[in-house]
């Protein structure tokens, strides 16, 4: 069996507790929460929305409230190498959507979804400020710049490539 | 005209910091060694620039040289990414373009180690001499102003003894200890308007914060840079965060505040990196903290990173946002000037306003009074984007013409291909088409146009781009981002884009357009704040500019520009497909295309998903894939085994 999903979740909520003292009591604090628990554990888990409104002492509804609210929180856990197709106007304008369209074809997954082997996740963002160089693309923090239909065939097959070749090398070890 | 310090402790204090500032600045610029300065902005990391900076050290390495390798902010030319000035002993400096790891090798080679200046790759010289054209010879660089982004790419942006040599501070060091009311009088008389977008007095501003009767007063700088295609707020953090920070303490110190907040994206991971660096160095040298430079003044900066919501650009719900509730406008008055964030009068300016205080202070209003328009002084700066030959930051004085930015400082159009809208303002602003191009850029000319200021984004299309689509787009974009608060604003925005949708998708109805007017009028006066009273302004501009447009959609099912992709459709001209040529078969991504029975190409009409692919592989020679706009115009061409099948049954 690989990895049970319990502990895994117990190790954030412990994680979590032990980061809350960090922050005071008060309703101001809720977005700095947030971001914190995003940027540790790139989601919001269901089970730490209890805890932050526990801390504060508001209603779990009232800290959906604000995270819904706001686009930068996601409450899935995005894919090992998240793509961030921008479609700000430039983007747009120069067929960033065509883009969109293929890594979703490519990877069989839509736009906020994560691929079953958890490798990639597919966001659309507004702009990511590079506009000079549209369409934009920003996969594992590198930005790409002038993408085309046939560059996202090459860069999903640049990281098949690289995983298989880790692949057999794992294997290789294990003889 | 502050030009000297006032108070005598501060001016000692500063005087000493310059000192030290002087003595670093000519340390750098009295070395022998070549100067390799890369510009590692966003833009610039983007394109390479991290690799650059490798090569060059890995270069200089193998050729046994030395020289200091300065990482400064960003130019604004962003085309030319990554950019890269060197200086060596002897010659003026230049500024090379798109400087790639391999010319980064040759620069090394052939400029620093035999002095071939490598004329092929450099874009000019940063300075007049006999020897290579300046780059002041192109109308991108020479028709600039540069008041905002003055220090922009010249100085290290994590380094504040730079900007103090530069001349930075100063206004600060001579603000202390005087009459606040005469700090603000001088802002006021420089005519200095908000550069958030709506132009609002920012020495008016400053005067209510200041006369509102309260213990404590707060400010804070909006670097919540939401618009799709704008990001010169986070270029100016990038490069110059210092400024900013000086215009603050400035303020903070006229109003009387004590506490200051910058509200910026959460999505500019560098810009917040770089922000926090400046602080920590600004309160290191005591131009942040309990005492400024030794006085009784002192202000506290934090910084709050926005969490991605457009609306929090609004001053109102911007406040919501850093007290911990969902950033949601609320009615003014009161304003946020006299009642803000906890209650207190709060000044709210733009990364560019603030940037713009200690130049008009050190200069003196008259001088900023003389840039520009009478009624809009001083300059604008825009980033400038989509269908131009040299995309990318320009500073202009207002009064400049759309044509005289777009089609002379940045180049025209590229491809041969014709002008035919400019975007500005982003999802509050407008298009504008050819016929108003002679318009000049201030906040009140554009306002007439149907578009807006906005916070400066500047999109440009071409023959290629579909009104009616942009049109879409930026509703889809409202859409998403209305908080919901204002009925009209949120439904409204929602059937503007159905209609949109519908008519993009050749489904469109007569009587759609007087709709699409109506209910856009009506969001317009529903609404409570500036988002919901602008976001139709796209509909509204390109239904006055590009009617016909509309028309095409709604009654001939036919997109004039071809992007819509529903009426649209590549085929295969077999008169001038070649034989044997396969080069648009691997391009396309769903195996659409397949031979005929004379051995050439045509599309299967089922399977494309008109990305175009297969019209951008089809070598010249041929350009055998062709585009049309009603579909049914495509010839119908079936496979050789779907051709046996029907002649058997």
């Amino acid at each position: 069996m690989k990895n049970n999903p319990v502990p895994e979740i117990e190790a954030i909520l412990q994680d979590v507790t032990a980061r809350l003292k960090d922050f005071r009591k008060e309703k101001c604090c809720l977005i700095p929460i947030l971001q914190m628990i995003q940027h540790r554990h790139a989601h919001l888990p269901h089970e730490t929305i209890k805890l932050v409104a526990d801390h504060l002492g508001i209603a779990p509804c009232e800290v959906y409230g604000v995270a819904t609210f706001y686009n930068q929180f996601r409450f899935h856990p995005p894919g090992k190498h998240p793509i961030k197709v921008c479609l700000g106007t430039a983007c747009h304008v120069r067929g960033g959507s065509i883009i969109l369209e293929n890594f979703e074809r490519k990877l069989r997954i839509k736009d906020g979804e994560t691929t079953p082997d958890k490798e990639f996740s597919i966001e659309r963002v507004a702009c990511v400020g590079c506009c000079a160089l549209a369409p934009v693309t920003v996969l594992d923090d590198q930005v790409h710049g002038h993408m085309a239909p046939s560059k996202v065939e090459g860069l999903i097959l640049g990281f098949e490539i690289e995983k298989q070749k880790q692949e057999r090398e794992k294997a290789k070890d294990d003889f | 005209m502050i030009s000297e310090p006032y108070d005598q402790e501060a001016g000692q204090a500063f005087r000493s910091i310059l000192r030290e500032a002087m003595r670093r600045r000519s340390a750098f610029k009295e070395a022998v060694l070549p100067k390799i300065h890369i510009g590692m902005s966003t833009c610039g990391i983007a394109s390479g620039a991290l690799e650059t900076k490798n090569a060059f050290e890995t270069a200089l390495n193998e050729c046994g040289l030395s020289a200091l390798i300065h990482s400064i902010g960003c130019i604004g030319h962003c085309y030319a990414e990554p950019v890269v000035i060197v200086e060596r002993p002897g010659f003026p400096p230049i500024l090379y373009y798109k400087v790639t790891p391999g010319k980064a090798r040759m620069i090394v080679k052939s400029y620093l180690a035999e002095g071939d200046p490598l004329f092929e790759h450099l874009l000019g010289a940063m300075e007049e001499n006999d020897l290579i054209p300046s780059v002041m010879d192109f109308p991108r660089f020479s028709r600039e102003t540069r008041v905002i982004t003055e220090k922009c790419g010249r100085i290290d942006p994590e380094d504040i003894y730079e900007y103090l040599a530069e001349g930075g501070y100063a206004a600060l060091a001579g603000v202390l200890g005087r009459n606040p009311d005469h700090i603000i009088r001088e802002i006021t008389e420089s005519g200095l308007r908000g550069r958030g977008g709506a132009g609002f007095p920012t020495g008016q501003k400053w005067m209510l914060a200041r006369n509102a009767d309260a213990g404590q007063k707060a400010i804070i700088c909006n670097a919540d840079e939401g618009d799709p295609g704008a990001y010169m707020d986070r270029t100016i953090l990038e490069s110059n965060p210092y400024q900013i920070l000086e215009g603050m303490a400035i303020c903070a110190y006229a109003v009387g505040a004590r506490k200051g907040t910058i509200y910026i994206r959460a999505e500019y991971p560098l810009a917040v990196k770089i922000l926090r660096c400046a602080v920590e160095q600004a309160r290191v040298l005591g131009f942040l903290g309990k005492s400024i430079l030794g006085t009784s003044f002192g202000l506290e900066i934090d910084l709050f990173e926005g969490s991605g919501a457009f609306v929090c650009g609004e001053e109102t719900a911007l406040i919501q946002s850093i007290q911990g509730d969902r950033g949601m406008p609320r009615h003014r008055p009161p304003y946020p000037a006299q009642k803000g964030l906890w209650n207190q009068p709060t000044v709210i300016n733009n990364v560019k306003t603030f940037a713009l205080v200690p130049t008009i202070l050190a200069q003196g209003a008259a001088w900023f009074k003389s840039i520009g328009t009478e009624t809009s002084p001083g300059t604008a700066i825009f980033s400038v984007v989509g269908s131009v030959v040299h995309p990318g930051l320009v500073e202009i004085p207002t009064g400049v013409t759309l044509k005289a930015l777009i089609l002379d400082i940045c180049g025209g159009i590229p491809n041969k291909k014709r002008f035919k809208a400019v975007q500005i303002g982003g999802p509050s602003g407008g298009c504008l088409p050819e016929e108003l191009l002679a318009t000049p850029i201030d906040f009140d000319s554009l306002t007439e146009a149907g578009a807006m200021m906005g916070s400066g984004g500047m999109v440009v299309m071409d023959e290629d781009t579909c009104m009616v689509d942009v049109a879409r787009y930026f509703l889809d974009f409202t859409q998403k981002e209305s908080c919901g608060k204002c009925t009209f604003c949120r439904i409204g925005t929602f059937h503007l884009l159905r209609i949109l949708e519908r008519i993009t998708r050749g489904e469109g109805r007569e009587g759609d357009l007087e709709q699409l007017e109506e209910l856009s009028i009506q969001i317009k006066e529903g609404s409570l704040c500036g988002f919901g009273k602008t976001a139709p302004n796209p509909v509204l501009t390109s239904l006055r500019y590009f009617r016909k447009e509309y028309e095409a959609h709604i009654r001939e099912k036919r997109c004039p520009s071809g992007m819509c992709r529903a009426l649209t459709a590549y085929y295969i001209d077999l008169e001038k497909c070649a034989r044997g040529c396969d080069a648009c078969v691997g391009s396309c991504p769903v195996e659409a295309i397949f031979t005929t029975e004379d051995r050439k190409k045509a599309v299967d009409q089922s399977l494309c998903v008109k990305c175009g692919e297969c019209m951008v592989s089809c070598p010249v020679e041929y350009s055998a894939v062709k585009k049309v706009s009603p579909p049914h115009l495509a010839p119908v061409i079936l496979r050789p085994v779907e051709k046996e099948a029907k002649k058997n049954a």
